[in-house]
């Protein structure tokens, strides 16, 4: 079968037997709960990646195999639980999946998580294809639940969204009986407890290090001892294809790294050059251990790598490469209302914190209307920096906008924060609520009231959030062609010199469709009920 | 690793451009090739360029087709042939939509097919194969409109080569 990487993912967390898949949608982990429940497993879409691997290590709390998965920022949210569940250890196999994106093809930053591994101390595998994203995620869980630890698969752009021959296994593990096992020493983190896991948590990597030096996941491709090459993931490809003669030491299995196996590697080499995208993560690795090896120049850490780049690698070339003619941008849809929001929002000269979603084209022309944007959720906080600190003329002009996706995952903090802490001429934050997270290909979230499977379940209504918060002033309203409502409601708002809350609700033009269905089958349950 | 065979499709966003490379690698792997598909999407549902890349052959390893290396270049929206003619190798094959007439196509959505049809020409794999896989990757109710745009496809390269 010819699947992408993240189906191969979807595909062996189904014959894994995971009770639970939980994430948040990021470009490019977005497909795997989606395939992974279209083939019958249990998804769900959380409020943000902290909610999903927390609701993921409750599940291998319980015995269960649980799957969490998110882009490479989302581990950013996500790590506060990962850093302490390799603490606790887990009982069902627990799988959190990376997917990192070199070269920023839809993302804010293109941090290598990888550095991840080493920071928690949990265990990391990183596939070159969808074949091995199958066989990895399906040993992930076994590794997870031998040595009783949360286990990393970090996968990148190419590997998750490059289609590949992928021939399935059979289901592994014996079947899961989930039951509650009390263990407050090993699961309670007080510091009494945590001092013991930690050096617990060292002797298991200490234990892995020593397995993965005779590990599979690692393997010698023999050629030319004149040219040694040591690499992971995508860049595997590419340096086989750059230099076929050469001799590879292919890592699958990258945190902890097998010290010995490199060194030996490095020994019987006449020339040894470091291949990865990315930080300087291998290459620093073999240096840290005395090992002279090349890695490579700074330039090829930006973006991704490819097989012309690996040959410019390999060859010391560090000439300027060439720059690829510019495609089309992507752009707001014709008739996407946040078009007319930006107009105002331009209109009156607004400063404008922004946030992640399909509105961040508000920056570009013809609006040209957002100043900042960092992660999601950061409109807020950052509105309301500038609130504190500007002089009244500008601060008065300030406004946070934030997707209604975006709001849940990492807004609600904001909003509390500009109730408790209100900047002397109040503050203007402006939900674009276009009933879906539109950007990762229109998933859910708790604010539409829908599941992952499009199914109803509870909502969060916006509006009585913020009036329950103590926000006074909240508004809905629908911008719309030959409307000005949204225009007025603005202007009341930036001159009350209140704290503001402005809903500006319709549905994205792109779902309006499937939405009329979804509400004619919703409101046909709730007949029978 | 043996002869690979590059093809890109460039287009824009709502094009079908990754449905076509979706069909053309099916169409590979049933023809017995090892095959590796690519593409960036992202924020290229948003109207923006997209492009795909497939390569087949005895055994493929990366996944992207390197920059003029392509064999061939399907474009599926005029204004992105320029942006795009770089990828292919000196001698390779561009296949741009002026060569298809978009009125005898059945249903005007079917340019992506009748592209595929026009590329399938030039690659050895049965005609049969493309019609199977047409089937499988598409409703049903496309799958006539679906076969005589790549009809036209096919015919529009007994005319006019490719460039």
């Amino acid at each position: 079968m010819l699947l992408s990487g993240n189906e191969a993912i979807a595909l062996a967390a189904w014959h894994a037997g995971v009770a639970l898949g939980a994430g948040y949608p990021g470009t490019p982990s977005t497909e795997i709960l989606e395939a992974f429940s279209e083939l019958g497993g249990r998804a769900q879409w959380s409020p943000n990646e902290k909610v999903a691997t927390e609701v993921v290590l409750g599940v291998a709390f319980g015995g269960a195999r649980g799957l969490a998965t998110m882009k490479h920022v989302g581990l950013n949210v996500a790590a506060d639980p990962l850093f302490t569940a390799a603490y606790t250890g887990v009982s069902g196999g627990m799988v959190i999946v990376s997917a990192d994106d070199p070269g920023m093809a839809s993302s804010q930053n293109e941090q290598d998580n990888r550095r991840y591994a080493v920071a928690a101390g949990v265990p990391m595998l990183e596939p070159s294809s969808s074949q091995e994203a199958y066989d990895f995620a399906l040993a992930a869980f076994e590794i997870s639940e031998r040595w009783r630890l949360p286990v990393l698969l970090r996968v990148t752009t190419r590997v998750s969204h490059s289609k590949t021959v992928v021939v399935p296994r059979d289901r592994n593990g014996p079947p899961r009986n989930p039951h509650f096992e009390r263990d407050v020493r090993g699961r309670v983190m007080i510091p009494a407890n945590a001092r013991p896991a930690h050096r617990r948590l060292r002797q298991k990597l200490a234990e892995i290090e020593a397995w993965n030096e005779t590990s599979e996941f690692n393997y010698l491709v023999p050629g030319d001892t004149s040219l040694g090459i040591i690499t992971s993931g995508i860049s595997f490809m590419h340096a086989r294809e750059a230099a076929p003669h050469a001799s590879v030491l292919k890592l699958g299995f990258t945190h902890p790294l097998p010290m010995k196996k490199i060194a030996e590697f490095v020994r019987r080499m006449k020339r040894v050059v470091v291949i990865e995208e990315g930080d300087p993560y291998l290459v620093e690795a073999c240096r840290a251990a005395g090992l002279a090896v090349e890695g490579k120049p700074e330039m090829y850490r930006f973006g991704e790598l490819s097989v012309a780049r690996v040959r410019r690698i390999l060859n010391g070339d560090t000439s300027p490469e060439p720059v690829p003619p510019p495609g089309k941008p992507p752009q707001l849809c014709d008739g996407c209302q946040y078009r007319q929001v930006f107009d105002v929002l331009r209109k009156r000269d607004c400063i404008v914190a922004g946030d992640i979603g399909c509105y961040t084209l508000g920056v570009l022309p013809p609006f040209e209307a957002m100043d900042s944007c960092v992660c999601m959720g950061a409109s807020i906080g950052v509105g309301l920096g500038l609130r504190h600190v500007l002089p009244p003329d500008q601060a008065r002009r300030v406004v946070s906008v934030i997707g209604d996706s975006t709001f849940v995952h990492s807004g609600i903090t904001g909003l509390v924060e500009m109730v408790y802490n209100p900047p002397p001429h109040g503050h203007v934050l402006i939900i674009l609520d276009n009933l879906t997270t539109a950007m990762t290909g229109h998933q859910e979230h708790p604010g539409t009231g829908r599941t992952l499977k499009h199914e109803p379940t509870g909502q969060v209504r916006f509006e009585d959030l913020a009036r329950s918060l103590g926000v006074r002033n909240v508004h809905v309203v629908e911008p719309r062609a030959g409307s000005d409502e949204f225009e007025r409601v603005l202007d009341a708002c930036l001159n009350s010199g209140e704290l503001c809350v402005i809903i500006a609700r319709r549905p994205c033009l792109m779902i309006a469709k499937r939405l009329k269905e979804l509400e004619l089958t919703g409101a046909q349950t709730k007949d029978r009920r | 690793m043996g002869q690979v065979t590059n093809i890109v499709v460039a287009g824009l966003g709502g094009q079908g451009v990754l449905k076509a490379t979706d069909v053309l690698a099916a169409v590979a792997l049933r023809a017995g090739y090892d095959v590796k598909k690519s593409e960036i999407k992202g924020m290229s549902q948003r109207g923006g360029s997209v492009t795909g890349d497939v390569r087949f052959g005895t055994e493929v390893l990366s996944p992207m087709v390197p920059p003029g290396e392509a064999d061939f270049l399907v474009v599926l929206e005029p204004t992105q042939v320029d942006a795009h003619r770089y990828l292919l190798r000196p001698g390779g094959i561009l296949l741009s939509p002026e060569m298809i007439d978009l009125d005898k196509l059945a249903n005007k959505k079917g340019l992506n097919v009748a592209m595929l049809g026009a590329l399938s020409v030039h690659l050895p794999m049965l005609e049969s194969d493309w019609h199977k896989v047409l089937a499988e990757q598409f409703q049903q109710k496309f799958h006539e409109s679906n076969l005589q745009a790549f009809t036209v496809g096919r015919q529009s390269q007994q005319k006019n080569p490719g460039s």
